[in-house]
């Protein structure tokens, strides 16, 4: 690590000021992500600003419109056994518990979750170019090693994965994400807040510097009885997705009121098609049906030496999620195939 | 607004307080490592990958490889060198070496204080459930059977204080 200063923040306005104007200056919360970046020297800091005294935003919430929110500095773990969470939002639930370990979803937190780096092994390796980490320097996943790349919304520039499983979540349930800044506070839509990444893949998403996320809220809806979150990985446990994905389904008997899928794993930001969802409007619950939704999903789908299988992957990986969430009693632990 | 170059910290460390001088990027590991001697808590790949450096703090098991010490003055950390009574092995320490739970043992301080952490959860019901919620905790040696059968025994008899 470079040497670097240390503060503790006692507020939001006090952490605003502390962060005021260098973007060397950077916030620490759980650290799990940082903490890693700056030991390989991807990243420097003139100053780390220390946000956990900060008094507010620790806490899961019941909101006056019927949704909660959760502290962006809430811990991964005490969100996902939180039990407004696990009663109402078990697909959020889910899927946190599949991301990560259990040290780490102790110590990271949901406004870090949100922030959290890709893992593409050419970002974190300094020797190579990589326009993520040095703008202009070139892509070496493309024509690399690419077997955990995207194959959805990448560009010419960059093919890296956003690796959230948590996030997969909060895009299917249209979460909103809460952020202060020296201009005031603003709100996001979710799948406003990451981004593609064009022809400047050094931004993950539009957060300016010198803002914070303070906290995400969940609408009231939160599909607690038809719900899965399935992850597929090189290793049972303890690895990121090659694709993940999130479904809720609202139904009536066993047509589809309503249908929310996310994927994971497969872009640079996790990935919703309006119009697959809108196909599935008022059809029935059948695998025939989800998987005319899956199409619609990796339509312009585009692979790599490595990684083309992830398209017919995500295809019969939505499909089987789908049915999976007629039988959430069916989850198995870590997100694995439970039917 | 309290700021730092070297910082005079106070660690509370298996029940005692220890006062050193830390520069800000020294991590927890380190800390406990080289400047209290605790070293039964390993450093494996010091990129949370592998658990080897998991320490309970205020009871819950985190990684100490990511963590920075500065950040942990007031919390209680508890190392592998803490968790015995006197001359009495915890119960997980006896169930590991019941189930022949490590060959070389290099994860073991790491997998024994992790253990201790998801018994204290409650959130582990089944076999399979304990499996993944020990799966933070890499042992090269394969001694993993035994290392849930440990994890097993001990929280079927409900000796987990």
């Amino acid at each position: 690590m470079n040497n670097f200063n240390y503060t503790k923040a006692a507020s939001i306005p006090d952490a605003l000021k502390e962060l005021n104007g260098n973007t060397a200056n950077k916030i620490i919360a759980g650290g799990t992500n940082i903490n890693d970046l700056l030991k390989y020297f991807i990243t420097t800091a003139d100053k780390l600003v220390d946000i956990n005294p900060v008094k507010d935003h620790h806490t899961i919430e019941e909101l006056p419109d019927g949704g909660v929110r959760l502290g962006a500095f809430a811990t991964n773990a005490d969100t996902a056994y939180h039990p407004l969470i696990e009663k109402r939002y078990p697909l959020l639930s889910k899927a946190i518990l599949a991301g990560a370990s259990p040290q780490i979803r102790n110590m990271a937190t949901n406004g870090g979750n949100l922030l959290q780096r890709t893992r593409c092994y050419y970002f974190y390796d300094i020797n190579t170019p990589c326009n993520k980490r040095e703008p202009g320097s070139g892509c070496s996943a493309i024509g690399g090693f690419n077997r955990i790349h995207a194959i959805l919304g990448q560009s010419e520039d960059c093919i890296a994965v956003f690796p959230s499983d948590m996030c997969v979540a909060l895009a299917a349930l249209n979460a909103k994400v809460n952020i202060s800044g020296p201009d005031g506070d603003r709100v996001l839509p979710f799948a406003d807040f990451h981004r593609l990444p064009g022809s400047t893949p050094e931004l993950d998403n539009n957060l300016k510097h010198g803002e914070i996320i303070t906290s995400i809220d969940l609408p009231a809806e939160g599909f607690e009885k038809n719900y899965s979150y399935l992850k597929l990985r090189d290793r049972h446990s303890y690895a990121f997705a090659l694709v993940s994905v999130a479904t809720g389904l609202d139904l009536d008997g066993d047509t589809i009121k309503e249908a929310r899928i996310a994927l994971g794993g497969v872009a640079h930001k996790p990935w919703r098609i309006p119009e697959a969802e809108a196909f599935l409007k008022g059809k029935a619950a059948t695998g025939e049906n989800f998987a005319a939704a899956a199409a619609i999903i990796l339509e312009g789908a585009k692979g790599y030496e490595h990684n083309s299988f992830k398209t017919e992957m995500a295809k019969r990986a939505i499909e089987r999620n789908c049915i999976m969430a007629l039988h959430p009693e069916s989850q198995r632990p870590g997100a694995q195939p439970s039917l | 607004m309290e700021k730092t170059d070297t910082s005079t910290i106070s660690l509370k460390v298996n029940g005692k307080e220890h006062t050193i001088k830390v520069r800000p990027w020294v991590s927890l590991l380190d800390a406990l490592r080289d400047r209290l001697h605790l070293t039964g808590t390993k450093k494996g790949c010091d990129h949370g990958q592998c658990g080897a450096c998991t320490v309970l703090c205020d009871g819950k098991r985190i990684l100490s490889c990511l963590t920075l010490a500065t950040m942990k003055e007031g919390s209680e950390i508890t190392t592998i060198e803490g968790i015995a009574e006197s001359n009495e092995l915890h119960p997980l320490q006896q169930a590991f070496i019941d189930h022949d739970a490590f060959q070389c043992g290099y994860c073991t301080p790491g997998q024994i204080c992790s253990g201790i952490g998801l018994l204290k959860e409650g959130k582990a019901k089944t076999r399979e459930e304990v499996k993944e919620l020990m799966s933070g905790n890499l042992c090269r040696c394969g001694a993993n059977v035994g290392i849930i059968d440990a994890i097993m025994e001990v929280k079927e008899g409900g000796r987990h204080e």
